[in-house]
């Protein structure tokens, strides 16, 4: 695995993969989420002026909440994703994958200007570089992380053909591979199929397509097919 | 058991578990009626997924298992609250009660805050000069103006109500930010906190011994006593949250840093959420309350003095309960 992979142990006993998002997708998000709130200033100004004093008075206000409880607001009501989050597929917890609260994500946020330090969040882009879970400083003291949460992928298409059982024994981590070449072979190209399928050339004696072959046969044998 | 014979059994069941989790994520808990069986579902989706895993079945299988798996313990392990009533008894005795247990970093944020701010106000009472080391020049000649009675007929006169409300804004987004500011920056080993503590002690101090000095009494303190009330022990108490940020960073006893760290943000919260509720009472009274120049000089002092009295004794004495 990608050692951007954590396991999480729960309570029932099992090994959850969680994904940790790197420092990259996260600027990415954070200009979405810029970019987001310019535009509601933005606006919220047009619409607030025109009511003088008062509506000067509400702008504000609008901005103070606009500064601090942003992200936090988003956080919390809409299963940790800020509308920047969302658009990159990935989304706050608490170290437990927990959904985060109000106090984790007040912290994580309010944190910020300390993370900005000196300028442009380089205090936050150091503290997640040398981390292993891409955290920055605020995230370490609200114990939060920022994992990948990618939709739904459509289950892949596996190819018909008849079924082979492996020419040798092989261990439970090969036969994954050999599972996992089969459930790939949409997102590789048949040159690049035959390339990783040649690999094998000493315990399939084939080269090129009847390789590939083989190995999809061997892998439908692997599922049960008969 | 081979991975087809698997899927062929069990799809169903996840099939089904997926559909609870859209309904869950889509309407909330209280809509969810099917939930019933959702607990028993998670458990077993968690047992397929120990079996895949253990068998090694294909990625694709491994990684649908695992993200329902996730989204279940998501939901699972959700700890909500009623945030009405969560603020309610909060603010009865919540707030109270974390000044009680955080009293020595509150005496430390009133202590960093209080005393410059009292010696910069004796010292600029004996020597007005000094203001000049605190403020540039234009600075003191706009509030030695702002607060000269000669002009308070005018100032009050020029300003109604709309205006009450653009000032409520501004006290709101400045004020609230400082305090905000001065729990973040605490996280610097705490040098932040001080900082910003010595630093507005330092300032308030110098204009108060200044006014006081220029003899602008009946317009500076019947202004300033009533929000300051609020206002000056809302920022001594974040200063007090955000030095137990840096403390528990510097000094991390049997914890690791991190968790130490983790512990201390915590703890701090109260205090924090405590501060945000005393500064919305004193920009609210700022720009409503000390700002009317209509009321009595010696009604806003007597006023004033009550709510030093409200706000020190609810922060003191506050409703005890049990152990909380």
């Amino acid at each position: 695995m990608l050692d951007t992979y954590r396991k999480l142990e729960t309570p029932e006993n099992i090994d959850l993969d969680i994904h940790i998002a790197g420092p990259l997708v996260r600027s990415q998000a954070f200009l979405v989420d810029s970019l987001i709130k310019s535009v509601i200033q933005v606006i919220a100004s047009i619409a607030l002026v025109v009511f003088g004093d008062t509506g000067m008075g509400m702008l504000l206000i609008f901005t103070f909440a606009l500064e601090w409880f942003y992200p936090v607001l988003f956080e919390v009501l809409n299963h940790g994703q800020t509308p920047g989050k969302r658009v990159m597929q990935i989304a706050v917890v608490n170290d437990d994958n927990t959904p985060v609260g109000w106090s984790p994500s007040i912290i994580r946020n309010f944190l910020r200007i300390v993370d900005f330090l000196p300028m442009n969040y380089v205090a936050g882009l150091v503290c997640m570089t040398v981390n292993k879970d891409f955290k920055r400083i605020g995230d370490l003291a609200a114990g939060t992380v920022v994992i990948y949460r990618e939709k739904k992928k459509p289950a892949p298409e596996l190819p018909v053909t008849r079924t082979t059982p492996p020419p040798i024994a092989l261990t439970v981590a090969e036969q994954r591979a050999i599972l996992g070449f089969a459930e790939r072979h949409r997102s590789l190209t048949p040159e690049r199929q035959q390339e990783l399928a040649n690999h094998l050339e000493p315990v399939l004696h084939k080269r090129d397509q009847a390789a590939v072959d083989t190995l999809f046969r061997m892998a439908s044998w692997l599922r049960g097919g008969r | 058991m081979k991975q087809q014979l698997f899927e062929q059994q069990y799809r169903a069941s996840w099939e089904h578990f997926e559909q609870q989790l859209e309904a869950l994520e889509k309407h909330g808990h209280k809509h969810a009626d099917s939930l019933r069986s959702f607990t028993a579902n998670y458990r077993q989706i968690c047992q397929l997924l120990a079996l895949a895993q253990e068998r090694q079945y294909s990625p694709y299988l491994i990684d649908h298992l695992n993200e329902l798996a996730l989204r279940g313990h998501q939901h699972f392990y959700r700890r909500n609250g009623n945030v009405l009533y969560n603020t309610v008894q909060f603010i009865l005795w919540g707030f109270p009660a974390a000044i009680r247990r955080e009293h020595r970093f509150v005496w430390l944020g009133v202590a960093l805050f209080f005393i410059p701010a009292l010696v910069m106000g004796v010292l600029t009472y004996l020597d007005p000069n000094m203001v000049y080391t605190v403020y540039p020049h234009e600075a003191v000649k706009n509030f030695s103006e702002m607060y000269n009675p000669a002009n308070q007929k005018e100032f009050s006169e020029n300003r109604g109500s709309p205006d009450d409300m653009k000032m409520f804004g501004y006290y709101i987004r400045n004020n609230i930010g400082i305090g905000f500011q001065t729990f973040a920056s605490g996280l610097l080993l705490g040098v932040g906190a001080v900082f910003n503590l010595l630093f507005n002690g330092v300032a308030i101090g110098s204009v108060a011994g200044y006014l006081t000095e220029l003899g602008h009494n009946e317009t500076f303190w019947p202004f300033v006593i009533g929000h300051g009330a609020f206002e000056l022990t809302a920022i001594a108490i974040a200063g007090g949250a955000g030095l137990k940020l840096g403390y528990g960073l510097l000094a991390p006893g049997r914890l690791s840093r991190k968790q130490s760290l983790i512990k201390a943000g915590r703890e701090a919260m109260p205090l924090v959420y405590g501060v945000f509720f005393f500064l919305l009472i004193a920009a609210f009274l700022e720009a409503f309350w000390s700002s009317s120049s209509t009321l009595p000089v010696a009604t806003k002092l007597w006023a004033g003095g009550c709510l030093w009295l409200l706000a020190l004794s609810y922060l003191c004495l506050g409703v005890r309960r049990g152990s909380r």
